[in-house]
């Protein structure tokens, strides 16, 4: 029985300064956060006991691998919604905190670019004349140099991981058709021979690999980190490296909801029962031939002599995941309502691309991009290499409202504005990171530090009382809220929790 | 693809079932052409004043 996928995002958001005579990026960064963070009543930093990036998922560490504490001079910070907002390597990076559904993904994903435009707001104030922050949510500077929007969901540690490889890499090369947030040009070594003036992803050309544990250079498709920030006996935490960032809600609600839907069919081993396997024959030139395939035509190869458009196959995969539904029910990914609005948006996406891709302009980015850079290009008389359409395809991503190209498109909103802005500083009901939020609002001077798995309280004494969250479904609203507005101080709380 | 048919013409539940759909593609070609051209307007008006320069200096660092 497939088990509820906890959900998460982690945004590196591109940064650079301008007017300065020195444009580092980390500085940048800090200052960014700092700026935002400044203008809450006290930071509560990040813990990293726990962390592990080194760990792999197919059963071994790697040497010299090292939790990121070698960074903790830069700025981390926990927010009372339940967030992670901190400077990685040289970007702002903003986890959302754990969601229980899709929806909450999408309202914290948007909650996060919020917060990003509030502080590039606050850090104007701080700034001298003459120097500005400029912050987009994409994946690559379109030089070669690509940033990461990973996705998270929460598995069965039972199940075999070789499994989860062999089904879910036809869906992460296949469902490039609607997550794609677009891009002018290539920044591959080789296309293949292909004249690729505009492309599906941000990302597909930096993949490398099939599997692995690397991030940042011989990316692979599946990446197997296992650092799960929870009961490690009972789940692993799948982390997915392949996605781009989006601007759209529809592209967000479904690159995410597909995914949940895709691998609780495979820890319910339903591929193989249906009798299907989409392996594919070459998925890594394949992740490029589908990003660079804009027409929606050309066939991959599968690994047993067939070939089949990502239209085609994400078809295929609509069909499964349908029965599946029928068959299986949808708790897993939400509940029914939730599970039914992903195979109905899911559906209607595909029958869009089917028919004419420019109907889903107001779904999804690369072709709400695309229709822009075309129409501009068209109106100007520009060449595909003009740098007019390359700070066009920038700007798409601008955090900032007045200069963001993706709030003028039109895009359709799946969330109440008021709700982002709620999100912004409220957690989610639905899972621990409830009671994690809910304790920084009341307490953040009482906490020495939190990550996902614990808070730590510094009650004025030794030693510090850590208080363990493994189980990422507990410490919701429902369990602990009485909890909590009964009690009048941490150390009442530490007191009724045993702890 | 029979199974493939079946599926499109599954109709959707959702509430707004008895509401007529006006999709994008239905709309007169004037009308999504007057819209772009507005869009294309705004952009004249919001994009980096100095394009080259912007691009030039968006240098990022690979991260993750």
């Amino acid at each position: 029985m497939a088990i509820v996928k906890v959900l998460g995002l982690e945004t590196e958001y591109g940064i650079i300064i301008r007017g300065a005579a020195d444009p580092n990026p980390i500085a940048a960064s800090s200052t960014l956060i700092n700026a935002y963070v400044a203008e809450l009543t006290r930071r509560v930093t990040w813990d990293f006991e726990d962390e592990t990036p080194g760990r792999d998922a197919r059963g071994f560490a790697r040497d010299g691998a090292m939790p990121p504490e070698v960074e903790t001079h830069l700025v981390n910070a926990v927010l009372t919604n339940g967030a992670r907002y901190y400077v990685d390597h040289a970007h702002p990076e903003f986890s959302t905190p754990e969601c229980a559904d899709v929806w909450d993904v999408v309202l914290y994903d948007k909650a996060g670019e919020l917060i990003l435009a509030r502080s590039v707001e606050a850090a104007a104030r701080s700034l001298p004349p003459g120097q500005s922050l400029v912050v987009l949510k994409n994946n690559s500077d379109g030089k070669g140099n690509s940033y990461g929007t990973h996705e998270n969901y929460l598995m069965d540690r039972a199940l075999p991981f070789a499994r989860i490889v062999q089904h879910v890499m036809p869906h992460f090369v296949t469902r490039q058709i609607f997550t794609g947030a677009g891009k002018v040009g290539t920044e591959a070594p080789s296309t293949g021979g292909i004249d690729v003036r505009y492309q599906l992803t941000q990302r597909a050309d930096f993949f490398e690999e099939e599997v692995g544990l690397e991030t940042t250079l011989k990316r692979p498709i599946v990446n197997t980190r296992d650092e799960p920030h929870c009961d490690s006996g009972k789940y692993r935490r799948l982390h997915v490296i392949v996605g781009d960032a989006n601007m759209s809600e529809v592209a967000t609600f479904l690159k995410v909801g597909t995914t949940a839907l895709v691998l609780s069919m495979i820890e319910d081993d339903w591929f193989a029962r249906a009798g299907r396997d989409f392996t594919l024959q070459a998925p890594v030139a394949s992740m490029r031939r589908v990003s660079y395939d804009v027409g929606l035509t050309r066939p991959i190869p599968l690994a047993d002599g067939r070939s089949m458009t990502a239209l085609e196959m994400q078809w295929e995969h609509l069909d499964l995941a349908r029965k599946y539904a029928e068959d299986r029910g949808l708790d897993s990914v939400g509940g029914a309502e939730t599970g039914n609005e992903v195979l109905r948006r899911w559906e209607q996406v595909l029958a869009g691309l089917e028919s004419d891709p420019m109907s889903l302009v107001s779904q999804l980015d690369w072709v709400a991009k695309y229709r822009m850079i075309e129409g501009y290009r068209e109106r100007h008389g520009l060449a595909w290499d003009s740098p007019k359409l390359a700070a066009l395809d920038l700007q798409y991503h601008d955090v900032r409202p007045e200069r963001s190209l993706y709030a003028r498109a039109g895009m359709e909103k799946l969330l109440d504005p008021a709700s982002v802005v709620r999100a912004v500083t409220e957690p989610p009901e639905t899972t621990r990171a409830y009671f994690r939020g809910k304790c920084l609002q009341r307490w953040a001077s009482s906490i020495a530090a939190a990550n996902w798995d614990s808070v730590v309280f510094d009650l004025g004494q030794d030693p510090l009382r850590r208080v363990p969250m493994m189980e990422p479904l507990r410490g919701t609203r429902a369990h602990v809220e009485e909890l909590l507005g009964s009690v009048t101080s941490p150390a009442e709380l530490l007191d009724r929790l045993g702890s | 693809m029979a199974e493939r048919e079946q599926i499109k013409k599954t109709p959707a539940k959702t509430e707004e079932e008895t509401v007529e759909d006006i999709p994008a593609t239905s709309k007169k070609g004037e009308e999504l052409k007057a819209e772009l051209d507005d869009l294309l307007d705004e952009i004249d008006e919001v994009l980096e004043d100095n394009a080259e320069e912007f691009v030039r200096a968006y240098v990022q660092k690979g991260g993750e």
